[in-house]
């Protein structure tokens, strides 16, 4: 059957909008429920950094997750001197505009403070990478770490998210016996267990240098823009 | 879906809802031309989400409610759409409800939808969609072809799970995410077989199972 090209043009017209207004629509309508989502995401990956993981299955329910954040975490904003910025919150940020100020978290045993978690993002190989690094109370030992979103190869990079990969952060120290930050390494293959550094280095993903390296970096240059703030930590407990 | 099926019976009131014809359409894709191991059609997705079962099955009834959707609309408007702009307007049509199921899986399912990543976008290029819009739905009316979209979903959807199990069970040795083997299985030396967790295991599988059901079916390929 042939059109002329004025109804084809008509038809065109009439599938675009029919077709952008259903989307429009269910892009308005779903929206909260997505952001949401996002949120919840962030605050498990938090718990998840100070190791507390759900004792039944792979997930918390989403009432679980903001229970136990609200009694667990304390959010707090610092500036890049170290100082608490008091009446801020870090979901105030404006990554974009505060570049002054940087979000943290507290992780709270009743009156203790239990861990300190910092947000950490970088290039990887193929993607930007985000997690969410836990510091001890000494300000030097780390907790846990985790990853949350990344577009790395499954298999290779992608394996970065894993606990066999995490928990080889656990008991590894950023700063060295002054309170320097050295942060923490991604060596090619095994961490040598004699040699001088192992404390500040962890096993690397077999076929996934590039990631490595990339999550290396970052960690290194997120730790020193929070370097004043672990350094009082530390000075505070009179050093390392 | 009720509208369609009373057109449907209005049109043609000789020929049942589940007559010879129409089951054919519906069973065909399940193996004689199945949309992955006949036709070799959506094989990029059949390696890319078959890590685990439960995003294969997730996947597979995204495609389910995409193809069969995509189907009816496009054949309910076969005698409007002009020639000329026909593929674009399939493509529309698809599009849009690739992007609405990928909206309802980041509300509904985000773990999953997080785990699935651009394989929900890219259901847009797996080439079974336009491939049965094209060959199907533009010449039959609209029962025959949402039956058409929903025998090939299910062909491309078995297909998937088939490989998703072998994959989950070698690769990670769970089921559904539950894990299978006890742990002194592991420390008696039992390892996963990391090969099954990349693209290469599930070439292997998929070609094992196009040889099973070619030999079976015994079709061949000229």
């Amino acid at each position: 059957m042939q059109h002329s090209n004025a109804y084809t043009f008509r038809f065109a017209a009439m599938v675009t909008i029919v077709c952008s207004v259903l989307l429009a629509g269910a892009a308005t309508l779903l929206k909260p429920r997505q952001d949401e989502n996002k949120l919840l995401d962030k605050k498990k990956n938090i718990l998840i950094s100070v190791g507390i993981i759900p004792v039944n299955g792979d997930s918390f329910t989403r009432s679980e997750i903001n229970e136990t954040y609200a009694k667990k975490i304390k959010e707090l904003v610092i500036d890049l001197k170290g100082n608490i910025v008091e009446d801020k919150n870090p979901s105030d940020l404006d990554p974009r505009k505060d570049t002054e100020m940087l979000p943290i978290y507290e992780n709270m045993e009743g009156e203790e403070i239990n861990a300190y978690v910092i947000p950490v993002s970088g290039k990887g190989l193929w993607s930007t990478i985000y997690g969410y690094l836990a510091i001890a109370p000494d300000g030097s030992t780390v907790k846990g770490i985790t990853f949350y979103s990344h577009g790395e190869t499954p298999g290779l990079g992608g394996e970065i998210e894993k606990k066999w990969f995490t928990d080889n952060f656990i008991g590894k120290k950023i700063t060295d016996k002054d309170g320097n930050i050295v942060s923490i390494d991604i060596v090619k293959g095994k961490v040598d267990p004699n040699s001088d550094n192992a404390i500040h280095e962890v096993d690397g993903i077999s076929g996934a240098t590039l990631t490595g390296r990339g999550v290396a970096n970052f960690l290194k240059k997120d730790l020193q823009t929070y370097e004043p703030f672990l350094r009082t930590i530390i000075n505070s407990k009179g050093g390392v | 879906m009720a509208e369609e099926v009373k057109a449907v019976a209005e049109m043609q009131p000789k020929e049942t809802l589940f007559s010879k014809k129409n089951k054919r359409t519906l069973f065909e894709p399940l193996s004689d031309n199945n949309p992955i191991t006949f036709q070799v059609l959506g094989i990029c997705s059949a390696l890319a989400t078959t890590v685990q079962m439960r995003t294969a099955l997730v996947m597979a009834l995204a495609v389910m409610f995409v193809l069969a959707t995509s189907n009816v609309a496009i054949s309910l408007l076969r005698k409007f759409i002009p020639s000329k702009i026909r593929i674009i307007v399939e493509l529309a049509i698809v599009a849009t409800l690739v992007i609405l199921v990928d909206q309802v899986l980041k509300a509904y399912l985000f773990n999953i939808s997080k785990q699935l990543s651009v394989f929900v976008g890219l259901i847009i290029t797996n080439c079974i969609l336009l491939g049965r819009a094209e060959a199907f739905a533009l010449q039959n009316k609209a029962w025959p072809s949402f039956l058409d979209g929903l025998g090939n979903a299910l062909g491309y959807g078995w297909i998937l799970m088939v490989i998703a199990t072998g994959r989950e069970i070698l690769g990670s040795g769970s089921i559904m995410g539950f894990a299978i083997f006890p742990e002194s299985f592991y420390t008696a030396g039992y390892e996963n077989m990391g090969l099954m967790v990349l693209a290469p295991g599930a070439f292997i599988l998929l070609g094992l199972l196009v040889w099973v059901q070619r030999s079976i079916t015994k079709t061949v390929h000229e």
